[in-house]
């Protein structure tokens, strides 16, 4: 799916220090059964967020009206579990463009980065300073600078950069994504093929 | 110039790079593309959206798992929504000529059963699904993961898929595991040791003597949970018990392209002096049955044990405390003796004929215990076929247990098969985190001896007295 471009992100962001956010947590399965993509925001973090009878949580971080913002900023080993890209999917369509953490599981950071959303990797030091900041004012600013490849504390200026590989890097800060990439390399894929033994 | 020793990983993902992009991923062909209901329908809107259409239709199997009812599958579906994804693989299969075993289809079953049931899966082979357990797959020599829907998409438009090549893990289990050990105690004892995400980033490759001697279905098995660990797969060098459980299946080389394939088969090991990034080496003596406490799979422990105290278990205390909270256990509990409310046999993890062996041993000449609710869900319909012709349904039918039809089941209770808020279950699926079997169910992740020996006594027993 072509997505928009991701550059340079200032926003608030959203607390949530809990390590190993399973993708279960992040959509249940019985929300899986849709055949389009779309309106998965409504049941992100579904049972973490709501009651039973379908009333908010008041103690669960999105139903607290003093965070808000585009990144959501989670626990060491966000992501694990389950394969399924709605998780990702869910949390695009709840307006978050970029999640930050200390560790992401792999098939979350591949999800992620091929529908538009940033990993940011950060050290689990910087990753504390982060939520320190918020804790302290809930309106602290992060600046991701993709190009730049660093995230800064706006309150603070206090910065560290972050790896993504310049292919998904390009992509990610044009728009591509590697269907768009893989038609173009049909004919190599085609010769291989024709040598496969399977 | 000396040639540099290769692990099998490394053969089997070099021979597969169609490209590799400088600083970038791989561009990986993929010999075999498994597809279900559920992370499907989106890539297939995708290819219309782009006017794109299948490249290798004969790569790609289908089957309908995630979503099919237990009990009178020659119904129906009931769940509108269920029965719309059942409905848009059927077509989409059918537009394309991707082959499909739907439900009733005697072929039909869990996705990671009936790849190696039918020899769709072969040593050698890159595999992939929109599904994390895909894992499995590796038990065979071959490179298995799970994948997204943007890249099962990539997969149906090219057959390839854009990867960054993993690290390499070895994890060696020396000497022999005792009695009332399976190979799922195996791998929640690896997992408990290394943690949840202890795993991440590496592919890993499971040797030495415990795997060597241990059956397919236990080497799906492990594989299955490698992704439990983080890691992106996990792989098992084939050798003579691959070969003999492979050999007469029906998608299975025959004639001059099997010896042709079991001569490349044979050279598919990790030669002398390779090396890994990570090795991590265990005693097969130091394992227990195991059982799990908490919410995620790493938090697992002997079944005689006590529940660590947060500092013993590493990471967050917060975190460790929610996740007990959760569960309605306790620092220093045993867990031997906590009352059971549901059992569960089945999914890609332990659905498979030796699984049901193991538990009907438990379970012959005993009950059911009251008050507990089993489900026991064979993973394909060939392996109900099995349970009947070798008499275990004879003995589940004495001691009072129902056998339902093939599905992922209460593994991810994305059907109606759902533990109760609240509820205990002890459970042979993969997945204890919180709510996976259900809203606010409470899973204990443990073998099929573990889960009989519940069964029968309606609180957790260690199944070595059992047997």
């Amino acid at each position: 799916m072509a997505y928009d471009k991701f550059t340079v992100l200032k926003s608030t962001a959203v607390p949530m220090p809990i390590e190993n956010v399973d993708t279960d947590q992040i959509i249940p399965a019985r929300f899986l059964k849709a055949t389009e993509r779309k309106g998965f925001g409504d049941n992100l973090f579904r049972d973490w967020r709501y009651n039973a009878d379908g009333s908010p949580k008041n103690d669960f971080v999105l139903n607290n009206p003093i965070y808000s913002g585009k990144i959501l900023v989670g626990g060491k080993n966000f992501g694990s579990g389950s394969s399924r890209e709605h998780a990702a999917w869910a949390i695009y369509d709840y307006g978050f463009r970029c999640v930050v953490s200390s560790f992401f599981a792999d098939i979350f950071k591949n999800n992620a980065l091929n529908i538009g959303i940033l990993p940011v990797q950060v050290s689990p030091e910087f990753l504390h300073k982060i939520f320190t900041a918020i804790e302290a004012d809930p309106k602290a600013e992060l600046v991701v600078d993709l190009p730049a490849q660093t995230i800064t504390i706006s309150a603070t200026g206090e910065s560290e950069s972050f790896d993504i590989n310049s292919y998904k890097k390009h992509n990610m800060t044009n728009g591509y994504d590697d269907i768009d990439y893989l038609q173009a390399m049909k004919e190599d894929i085609k010769s291989f093929a024709a040598k496969s033994m399977y | 110039m000396s040639k540099i020793p290769a692990t099998l990983f490394d053969k089997v993902w070099d021979s597969h790079a169609v490209r590799k992009i400088e600083d970038g991923p791989d561009v990986l062909f993929i010999d075999r593309h498994f597809i279900h209901e559920v992370t499907s329908p989106v890539a297939f809107l995708g290819l219309e959206n782009r006017g794109l259409s299948v490249m290798f239709p004969e790569k790609t199997f289908a089957t309908a798992d995630h979503n099919t009812p237990t009990i009178n599958q020659h119904l129906p579906v009931q769940d509108p929504l269920s029965a719309n994804q059942l409905k848009a693989l059927e077509s989409n299969t059918a537009k394309y000529g991707i082959s499909h075993w739907g439900l009733g289809n005697p072929r039909n079953g869990i996705v990671h059963v009936v790849g190696p049931e039918n020899g769709i899966t072969l040593p050698g082979m890159t595999i992939v699904c929109g599904d994390s357990h895909t894992s499995t797959h590796g038990a065979f020599g071959a490179i298995a993961f799970g994948i997204g829907t943007s890249e099962v998409e990539m997969v149906l438009s090219s057959q390839c898929i854009m990867q960054q090549k993993p690290k390499k893990m070895r994890i060696t289990v020396t000497g022999s595991t005792g009695k009332g050990i399976t190979p799922k105690d195996v791998t929640l004892y690896i997992i408990s040791q290394l943690t949840a995400a202890g795993a991440t980033g590496y592919f890993v490759e499971y040797a030495g003597e415990v795997f060597e001697k241990m059956s397919m279905e236990g080497r799906m098995t492990v594989c299955n949970m490698s992704i439990e660990m983080g890691a992106r797969g996990g792989i098992i060098a084939p050798d003579e018990t691959t070969f003999a459980y492979i050999k007469g299946r029906e998608k299975a080389p025959q004639g001059a392209a099997w010896d042709n394939a079991l001569a490349y088969w044979k050279t598919l090991k990790t030669e002398e002096g390779a090396t890994f990034d990570k090795e991590y080496t265990f005693n097969a003596a130091d394992i227990e049955p195991m059982i799990t406490y908490g919410t995620n799979p790493g938090m697992g422990m002997g079944i005689t044990q006590r529940i660590p105290v947060a500092q013993e278990a590493g990471g967050s205390a917060a975190s460790y405390e929610k996740s007990l909270q959760y569960m309605g256990f306790q620092e220093q509990e045993p867990m031997l003796g906590k009352k059971v409310d549901y059992v569960f046999i089945g999914s890609c993890t332990n659905g498979r004929i030796e699984d049901f062996r193991a538990f009907a041993s438990v379970v012959k000449g005993r009950k059911k215990a009251e008050g507990v609710t089993a489900w026991i869900v064979p993973g394909s319909h060939i392996v109900e076929q099995q349970i009947r012709e070798e008499g275990i349904l004879d003995i589940l039918t004495a001691a009072g247990f129902e056998l339902r039809q093939p599905g992922c089941s209460a593994c991810l209770a994305m059907n109606d098969d759902k533990v109760p808020a609240g509820k205990y279950a002890v459970s042979t699926s993969n997945r204890n985190f919180e709510g996976r079997q259900g809203p606010g169910s409470r899973t204990m992740l443990a073998s099929p001896l573990v889960a009989a020996a519940a069964a029968v006594t309606g609180v957790v027993t260690d199944p070595r007295e059992l047997i």
